[in-house]
């Protein structure tokens, strides 16, 4: 089924806690002026958060759980750079290219508002490259740490649940980030091909002439940008 | 056809959306197969759930025939007999409950309860279902697997779920168990967001959430819940598939297995038990809450009068569902843990007693001085209420920590949650069945094998559970393949067992006369015409019934009135649908 805006409401929404009261009493959408689309997307990444959170608890358990001692993090993802350790700095280009792809994703999705075709095309491109660029260093390091003998069911800085969390949340994560790579690269070829700007509906495309299967896209980006900060804090630095 | 609303009636607000048409089906493989139309999708979940609920059905006879007569049937072997307690408790609880109540019930009411033309989403929609089937699929191809099924019991826990003692453990059984469960929950999220959205953003105009029969409220709550709980289970199914495949020990301690030293270390079992009942507790409610729901919208419609307190009964339902995330670890009272968390989750546990309360004694106040028709879907209500009551007092019992700790892993346990969370929905499952299979076929279903069929259940149902509470009281322990006559039981309870058994048998063949009838009826049963409840709800009120694609014809149904304006004073018939713009009443609410 598709969905398609008939006209802005007449009166302009009541603010505050009263506005709130007035849309979940209201018939038809308890969201108003929310798509379908856009309402199933905020329920999956709350589904979702729950995911994470799971997970995130699950590894707090087995930290304080194992008999071993913990490995030390910053030591354990430090890289000899020129002759220097350096801690953590592999992590943290990482973080800041996800954290950068956050900004040109914000940025595509406020070119989707105004329906600048090219820009937002050409954002969402440059947002999944720097996704890919996560990925592809998070490869090298899980490489690294396959190379200096980390594995899932030991390794030999402490703990062997310290692998095992680690490729099982970064993995977990990892995915959601490719996942998120194809998705932008799909709805950015949309976007360049104009399948947006036409009236006709093909695949995950309303093709009611506007653009927000970007927002949608955005939406689930910031969420897995979200999560990673988390990942950092708790996995990196604690 | 994006044509604008019919009417511009003055009463209710604009529409904000346009009625566009669902896709239509242009081959036979997509209208009957591959089908995106909910009512289709939900026949083909509810058809599934019922195949495999007849193995579970199977796998709890062969059970009580070793319970009953115990060491004559050689085929039941002790890893037999974990294979069928496993087998039997997933598949129900899982693969037939939660998928009949929301994929079966969920997919052909919502869209017809608040005026939708389908789910928001058909295609995601049809995945759900197919994801669910390979689920299935998976579980049924576990019993041909090398090894067996798993025989870790339902709630799978490690370490014993994933080593070689358990049958399963160390084959696949196990693996494919995890596997089937992450597919079911990957399915079910699919269908269940598209459940929430429906019911939040597709509505029709005048469809107030308040005005929504509570059928859609306790499904919509409890697929709220499904999205969060099944997370947990998620979690904890990959972390054990790991532990199990990887060699992870996530939840492993270091252990020694036949002389042997595993190499397994430092992971926490209880940490398992936790992510387990996160999931398994709103589990319990996920199941419950919309045959909470469902029983309301039955006795109000039979009982000829409004549901008693519909805005407490909304916050009930909400309030049970919001409670039940914390209670989970009442389970876990022997796991051990700190006494206050004892007190804590005891207190939280007792607390849900509340809304319940309030609950039961709406559902017996509609029927006080309605005007009752004691039709099957009513006796089946009946039968629900009852049931329930008596299957939520011992969970008062169980709720307590220093009265669970004696009874808990005894066949005490066995009854209160087979009363409370077995029978009691299966009751709303068939009485609901034999409300909504005249919508479904046209037909009505057979009378005299319908009051066959609830007498045999309802009594036999009582004939298995109620001596079996008294059969846990003197300290039969659960799980146990064969107790033989150990000194701690002073009261002989073979003859008790026996007796369990043959009504156990009799319940379940009285299933296969369910069955016949629904297949029966679909073509000889009595021409039901629509409406034939005099119902007031919308699914009721389609130009065709059964519903065709799309629900409605031409025009969306416009909603000027609660869904429970049944024997008002004053109006010629004793009931007025939703969809009747005549005088308002004061129930009605706002708009």
């Amino acid at each position: 089924m598709q969905e398609a805006p008939l006209k802005p409401p007449s009166n302009p929404p009541t603010p505050g806690l009263q506005g709130f009261v007035e849309d979940w009493s209201s018939d038809q959408r308890a969201f108003k002026k929310v798509s379908w689309g856009k309402a199933m997307m905020w329920i999956f990444l709350l589904s979702d958060t729950f995911v994470f959170g799971c997970f995130l608890v699950a590894y707090m358990i087995a930290r304080s759980s194992t008999v071993t001692e913990w490995p030390n993090a910053s030591e354990v993802f430090a890289l000899h750079i020129g002759g220097v350790e350096l801690p953590l700095i592999l992590i943290a280009i990482m973080t800041f290219v996800l954290i950068t792809s956050s900004g040109t994703m914000a940025m595509a999705v406020n070119c989707a508002y105004s329906r600048a075709r090219k820009p937002t095309a050409l954002l969402m491109v440059l947002t999944a490259a720097l996704g890919a660029g996560f990925v592809g260093m998070q490869v090298f390091e899980w490489s690294k740490l396959i190379h200096e003998g980390v594995r899932p069911w030991g390794n030999p800085f402490g703990a062997e649940q310290f692998g095992a969390s680690f490729f099982m949340i970064t993995g977990f994560h990892g995915t959601h980030v490719s996942i998120g790579v194809i998705f932008l690269l799909i709805v950015a070829r949309k976007v360049w091909k104009g399948e947006f700007d036409r009236d006709e509906r093909t695949w995950m495309c309303s093709g009611k002439g506007d653009y927000e299967a970007v927002e949608i896209m955005g939406l689930y980006w910031h969420f897995v940008d979200l999560v990673w900060v988390f990942i950092f804090a708790f996995f990196y630095l604690w | 056809m994006a044509d604008l609303p019919h009417d511009t009636d003055p009463q209710l607000p604009p529409a904000e959306v346009a009625d566009v048409m669902p896709p239509h089906a242009h081959s036979w493989w997509s209208h009957y197969v591959f089908s995106q139309d909910a009512k289709y999708i939900a026949i083909q979940y509810s058809g599934t759930a019922i195949a495999i609920g007849l193995v579970g059905l199977v796998l709890s006879w062969l059970m009580r025939l070793q319970l009953g007569f115990p060491g004559i049937f050689d085929f039941i072997t002790p890893d037999a007999y974990y294979q069928f307690i496993t087998m039997h408790g997933m598949i129900m609880v899982v693969y037939l409950l939660t998928a009949v109540f929301l994929g079966g019930f969920g997919n052909y009411l919502i869209p017809l309860m608040v005026g939708a033309r389908d789910m928001v989403f058909p295609f995601v929609n049809m995945l759900s279902f197919w994801i669910y089937l390979l689920a299935v699929l998976v579980l049924v191809a576990s019993f041909f697997a090398p090894g067996g099924p798993t025989g870790a019991g339902w709630t799978l826990y490690p370490p014993q779920a994933i080593l070689s003692g358990t049958p399963g453990g160390a084959q696949s059984g196990i693996i494919l168990m995890l596997v089937s469960l992450i597919l079911f929950i990957i399915g079910f999220t699919m269908g269940g967001l598209n459940y929430v959205v429906t019911v939040l953003q597709a509505r029709t105009r005048g469809m107030t959430m308040m005005r929504l029969p509570l059928t859609v409220w306790g499904i919509f709550t409890a697929t709220v819940m499904a999205l969060l709980a099944f997370p947990a289970l998620l979690v904890a199914a990959i972390m054990m598939l790991f532990d199990r495949l990887l060699g992870t020990s996530f939840f492993m301690p270091a252990l020694v297995e036949l002389g042997e030293t595993l190499s397994y270390g430092g992971g926490s079992p209880i940490a398992f038990q936790h992510l387990f009942w996160f999931f398994g507790h709103p589990e319990v409610y996920i199941v419950a809450l919309p045959a909470f729901g469902i029983v309301s919208d039955l006795l109000a419609v039979h009982a000829r009068k409004n549901v008693f307190g519909y805005r407490m009964m909304v916050w009930a339902i909400v309030g049970i569902g919001a409670l039940s995330f914390i209670v989970w670890a009442h389970h876990m009272y022997v796991s051990g843990m700190h006494p206050y968390f004892g007190f804590f989750f005891a207190t939280t546990t007792l607390i849900i007693a509340v809304p319940t309360a309030i609950k039961v004694y709406n559902w017996v106040l509609t029927l006080w001085k309605g005007d009752i028709h004691l039709t099957l879907p009513m006796l089946f209500a009946l039968g629900f209420i009852v049931t329930f009551v008596n299957g939520g007092l011992t969970g008062l019992f169980l709720g307590n920590v220093v009265v669970d700790v004696p009874l808990s892993d005894t066949m005490f346990v066995v009854a209160h949650f087979h009363m409370v969370m077995g029978v009691a929905p299966i009751m709303v499952i068939l009485g609901a069945i034999y409300h909504w299979y005249p919508l479904m076929t046209g037909r009505m279903l057979n009378q005299a094998m319908g009051h066959f069929h609830f007498w045999i259940t309802f009594i036999g149902a009582y004939a298995i559970f109620f001596p079996m509470h008294y059969v846990g009281l003197v300290g039969v322990p659960r799980r146990y393949y064969e107790i033989g006559e150990p000194a701690f039981m002073t009261t002989p309870v073979e003859g008790l067992n026996a007796f369990i058994t043959v009504a156990a048998l009799t319940v379940g063949a009285a299933q296969m006369v369910f069955l016949f009838n629904l297949y029966w009826s679909s073509r000889h049963g009595r021409v039901a015409g629509s409406n034939p409840w005099k119902a007031t709800t919308l699914e009721w009120l389609t130009p065709v019934v059964p519903p065709e694609h799309g629900n409605w014809g031409d025009d969306l149904p416009l909603v000027y009135r609660w869904a429970y304006d049944y024997s008002l004073p004053g109006a010629p018939e004793d009931y007025i649908v939703q969809t009747d713009p005549g005088p308002k009443t004061p129930a009605a609410g706002p708009l």
